[in-house]
């Protein structure tokens, strides 16, 4: 067992993990933040996706031990008070969910777009969301939700 | 899908890295973890220790001298891709990086995780073989370099041997008059591509074909260098007919065997499409670089 120290949504969460436990699970059975999705656990679906310093990665692709000292941000950290995010909201007013399964990384993955990219076009959308895999809504009202969202101004989380 | 039990150990300076895999014989380097980890959720790796050097900052840098474009093996893809440095000095690494896998994917994967493993249908490795970049390998014995040609041996294949790791890769200095070519297709974006193409075209002062280099990926064991094709072109002033016979014999000489995703003779034919369009690509003014 190793004792890691990862900063979660704001809060510092110490706990002591085996090598193996990927950092999707730590999130969801250690720290029961379930609302992180685990779909196919080898990197191809996109549901697992969180922020690790910033940055959308696979939460089934790393360790739990590598996120010691690191600041992330799950769908819980998206709305914190319990009002829904403007991407959030976009996505209700779009009907960009259906079984609701991939939002998740669909979510923190568009956030870290928006926060990252100015004038984001339809194509750069598309290209980036290629990432995350929905099989129920298809993908034209998540993409305008994401592009009504990034052109509302209020980027904020 | 869990991984077998293994040991895991953090390191943070190369020699740590060196030291630890000359001690345990059943080790592996964890860089990105974007194929190694996915091979583990699989159980078809079962290492008994993970030597993680994610946070060996001397591994992550991008370097240029007047020899080229150096890459620390820990460099990752996403800035590869937003780097005016690259963008200067190896313009189809950087568009070539685009094509790979996916943004989160790009977010963590590295160049030297995505050339350890060493993936038959990958870009980096193809890239590499067609600029002629030389890896760096360093073990408790020392250093030593190799060619992008020696380097990848055949599916998931490397010159890498017990105890060694790749620290660098280096790219050549991109010559004054280059133009180049890179095409790919893929069923979806983002997955391996079923083929692709590379090309670079050197030319000299008046505007003749001094050197060509041709690579295909995705057809065969590994990234290929089609040399009866570039041989073809070079001395010549390039017309639409050489560049046509070019395509022709650089499909010939690929070996594209039969998978789920495509028949070979499929393949075949698709490599030929890409490496008339990737030729006529390098050969067009407007991707001729002038350094």
């Amino acid at each position: 067992m190793t004792s890691i120290t990862v900063q979660v949504n704001g809060r510092a969460e110490s706990h002591d993990v085996e090598p193996r436990l990927t950092f999707a699970d730590f999130l969801r059975h250690t720290l029961r933040l379930t609302g992180t999705h685990v779909g196919c656990e080898h990197g191809v679906c996109g549901a697992c996706t969180v922020l690790v310093d910033g940055k959308a990665v696979r939460s089934c692709l790393m360790f739990a031990v590598q996120a010691d000292g690191c600041e992330v941000v799950t769908v819980e950290g998206l709305a914190p008070d319990g009002e829904l995010s403007p991407l959030q909201q976009a996505f209700r007013r779009h009907h960009a969910l259906q079984c609701g399964f991939c939002t998740p990384g669909m979510l923190i993955t568009a956030q870290a777009l928006i926060d990252s990219e100015p004038d984001l076009t339809e194509e750069r959308v598309r290209d980036v969301l290629s990432g995350n895999i929905c099989r129920c809504t298809g993908y034209v009202p998540i993409v305008a939700a994401v592009l009504d969202a990034a052109a509302s101004g209020d980027r904020k989380r | 899908m869990k991984p077998a039990p293994f040991d895991y150990l953090r390191v943070h300076s190369i020699d740590e890295a060196i030291a630890a895999l000359a001690e345990h014989d059943d080790a592996v380097i964890l860089a990105g973890g974007q194929s190694l980890v996915p091979m583990l959720n699989f159980r078809l790796a079962s290492p008994g220790l993970l030597i993680d050097i994610n946070r060996i900052s001397d591994l992550a840098r991008i370097g240029v001298t007047p020899d080229g474009l150096t890459l620390g093996a820990l460099v990752r893809w996403h800035e590869l891709e937003s780097s005016t440095v690259v963008a200067r000095h190896n313009p189809l690494l950087q568009y070539a990086v685009r094509h790979i896998a996916h943004y989160q994917i790009r977010n963590r994967g590295t160049v030297g995780g995505s050339s350890a493993h060493a993936d038959p249908a990958a870009e980096f490795p193809a890239v590499a073989l067609a600029c002629d970049a030389i890896f760096s390998l360093r073990s408790a014995r020392g250093t030593r370099t190799v060619t992008a040609a020696d380097f990848f041996r055949g599916a998931l294949e490397t010159a890498l041997e017990p105890g060694e790791m790749l620290v660098a890769i280096q790219f050549p200095a991109w010559p004054v008059r280059r133009g180049w070519g890179f095409e790919e297709f893929a069923r979806r974006a983002g997955d391996f591509a079923l083929a692709g193409a590379i090309v670079l075209l050197d030319y000299d002062a008046d505007g003749v074909c001094a050197d060509a280099s041709l690579v295909s990926f995705g057809a065969g064991d590994r990234a290929l260098r089609l040399t009866r094709a570039e041989e073809c072109l070079r001395g010549i002033r390039l017309t639409v007919g050489a560049l046509t016979e070019a395509a022709r014999i650089a499909a010939e000489d690929c070996e594209p065997k039969s998978d789920m995703h495509a028949p070979a003779e499929y393949r075949s034919a698709l490599l030929e499409t890409l490496m008339l369009r990737a030729l006529n690509a390098a050969a067009a003014p407007d991707r001729r670089t002038v350094a």
